[in-house]
């Protein structure tokens, strides 16, 4: 679907697109300023629409495809939406918490031959340390995301324990896009 | 061009301020001011009350009281009918009483598009003027109105937003500042600017440009409703954002947040709240008296450092 939308005043740009969203998969917009390429590439990021921009003649084409999500694939038979692993600590269960790291050393160990993978790691509180220099898990860690696994650590908690700059693997993350991916999630798992 | 000095000017052209500022005697300055703009409602009642309230923060910002308002009008008398000026004025006028000021005349112009504002005079004592480039390290910034006039604005032209929404920003964009001046005054702060055109972080960089001292803020202290940040994240962003964003994106660094934060910090206000730069003693105070004063959205978003001097980092 086209969407030819020069010489029209924002947000009219925005407001047809979004309009030929809810009847097309594919919608290419014309737009002939900066303004509503910026608002329609935020609108597209919005709505699960993967961006491709062509610059020609002073025009902007914009190629809008909606995103296949990988909870459509096959391997997550009983729940719909991604698998996020929560690490809120460093330590697995209460009693003894040299236990608890080695618990939760063995757990991240063992995720290498765990079917399905999550799709996201979401490391918080002392769980930050996992992704630092320093880690006794960090090859096992950079291993999962070499498998495509989507590691994000709480940005605040870093900041906490000083581990900002010491960051070995993932992303540095904050509380709206980590709440964002467990609302967004099939299955939580806490170990 | 050349600008003009003078031994009585408390606060002229040279500087980024809200207003000018001039020394009539000993105890008394007379500050002056002027904003008109075109309609940002459907409204025109509305409309006069937001351009009215808009005028009259800049008196407000420098911490003054204004005392006379004069009106400035375009209207095209020859297409429009001139119940819908008698409406604007009406507006405008409502608001003029409210702050406890008298309008002694006014302008017209004919104009092809709508205009109205108001040529403000407001009194101050020569040594309370609250200019805006006076923080000092380790003072709190205090933020006393929501961000997001602009997207909300963009939201209703594209019909996205229902009439709750219109309503209340109307309601925030109609405000007066002048309790929040007045208390401002009454704990006494360091430095203080209005939120308008430019952008919470546009006017943030005006208070630091050429100063040994810059700016965190956390992003997440800041009032922002979440239909502005859902509305943002729909791309329905005025042009002026992206132009505020460009201007002083050198002095700015994200650290760790969401995109949109940026287009919500920059995005131009109307009538938006003042910034306040207060000692770390006082920030209680004044935030406590803001809130029982009704101003309940009153935040402290952020401190003033030495450590990068004329540069804001966001967190």
């Amino acid at each position: 679907m086209i969407i030819d939308a020069r010489g029209l005043d924002c947000p009219q740009p925005v407001v047809l697109t979004n309009n030929a969203f809810e009847e097309s998969d594919e919608v290419t917009t014309i737009v002939d300023n900066e303004v509503a390429k910026e608002n329609i590439y935020r609108l597209a990021k919005s709505k699960g629409f993967t961006v491709e921009i062509e610059e020609t003649n002073d025009l902007f084409h914009l190629h809008l495809k909606r995103e296949v999500s990988k909870s459509s694939q096959p391997h997550n038979q009983f729940n719909s939406g991604p698998i996020v692993l929560l690490i809120a600590s460093d330590i697995i269960g209460r009693g003894s918490d040299e236990l608890g790291k080695k618990l939760m050393i063995a757990f991240v160990q063992v995720l290498h031959e765990i079917i399905p993978k999550p799709d996201t790691i979401i490391f918080m509180n002392s769980g930050v340390k996992l992704v630092a220099a320093g880690s006794t898990v960090i090859e096992d860690i950079k291993e999962l995301e070499k498998e495509g696994v989507s590691l994000l650590a709480c940005g605040a908690c870093l900041g906490y324990y000083e581990l900002t700059e010491k960051v070995a693997a993932g992303q540095i993350s904050n509380m709206y896009d980590i709440a964002s991916v467990m609302f967004g999630a099939g299955k939580i798992i806490n170990p | 061009m050349e600008i003009p000095s003078d031994p009585n000017l408390i606060v002229g052209m040279g500087t980024f301020e809200d207003a000018g500022v001039y020394k009539l005697t000993t105890d008394l300055a007379i500050i002056q001011t002027v904003d008109y703009f075109t309609p940002i409602v459907d409204d025109p009642y509305d409309f006069g009350q937001i351009a009215a309230a808009n005028a009259l923060s800049d008196i407000y910002a420098m911490g003054g009281k204004p005392i006379t308002a004069m009106n400035i009008t375009c209207f095209p008398s020859k297409t429009m009918d001139i119940s819908i000026l008698k409406e604007i004025l009406r507006g405008g006028l409502e608001k003029i009483k409210e702050a406890e000021v008298i309008l002694v005349g006014g302008h017209s112009v004919e104009d092809s598009e709508i205009k109205y504002g108001l040529s403000v005079t407001g009194t101050i004592h020569p040594e309370k003027v609250i200019l805006n480039s006076t923080a000092k390290p380790g003072d709190k910034l205090i933020l006393t109105k929501p961000l997001g006039t602009g997207i909300i604005n963009t939201a209703i032209k594209a019909g996205m937003a229902d009439e709750k929404i219109t309503t209340e920003i109307t309601t925030q964009m109609a405000t007066l500042n002048r309790d929040a001046a007045e208390l401002m005054q009454e704990v006494g702060v360091n430095a203080c600017t209005d939120v308008t055109g430019f952008g919470l972080l546009g006017h943030a960089c005006e208070m630091i440009q050429n100063r040994e001292f810059g700016f965190e803020i956390d992003h997440s202290a800041i009032p922002i409703p979440s239909r502005t940040v859902e509305f943002a994240r729909t791309g329905l962003i005025p042009g002026g954002a992206y132009r505020n964003r460009d201007f002083r994106a050198s002095m700015i660094e994200f650290r760790n947040v969401p995109e949109w934060i940026s287009d919500i910090l920059f995005d131009p206000q109307t009538s938006g709240g003042l910034l306040i730069s207060v000692s770390p003693q006082k920030t209680g105070v004044l935030l406590s008296k803001l809130h029982n004063k009704g101003i309940s959205d009153a935040s402290v978003v952020g401190t003033v450092t030495e450590k990068h001097a004329g540069k804001i980092i966001v967190r």
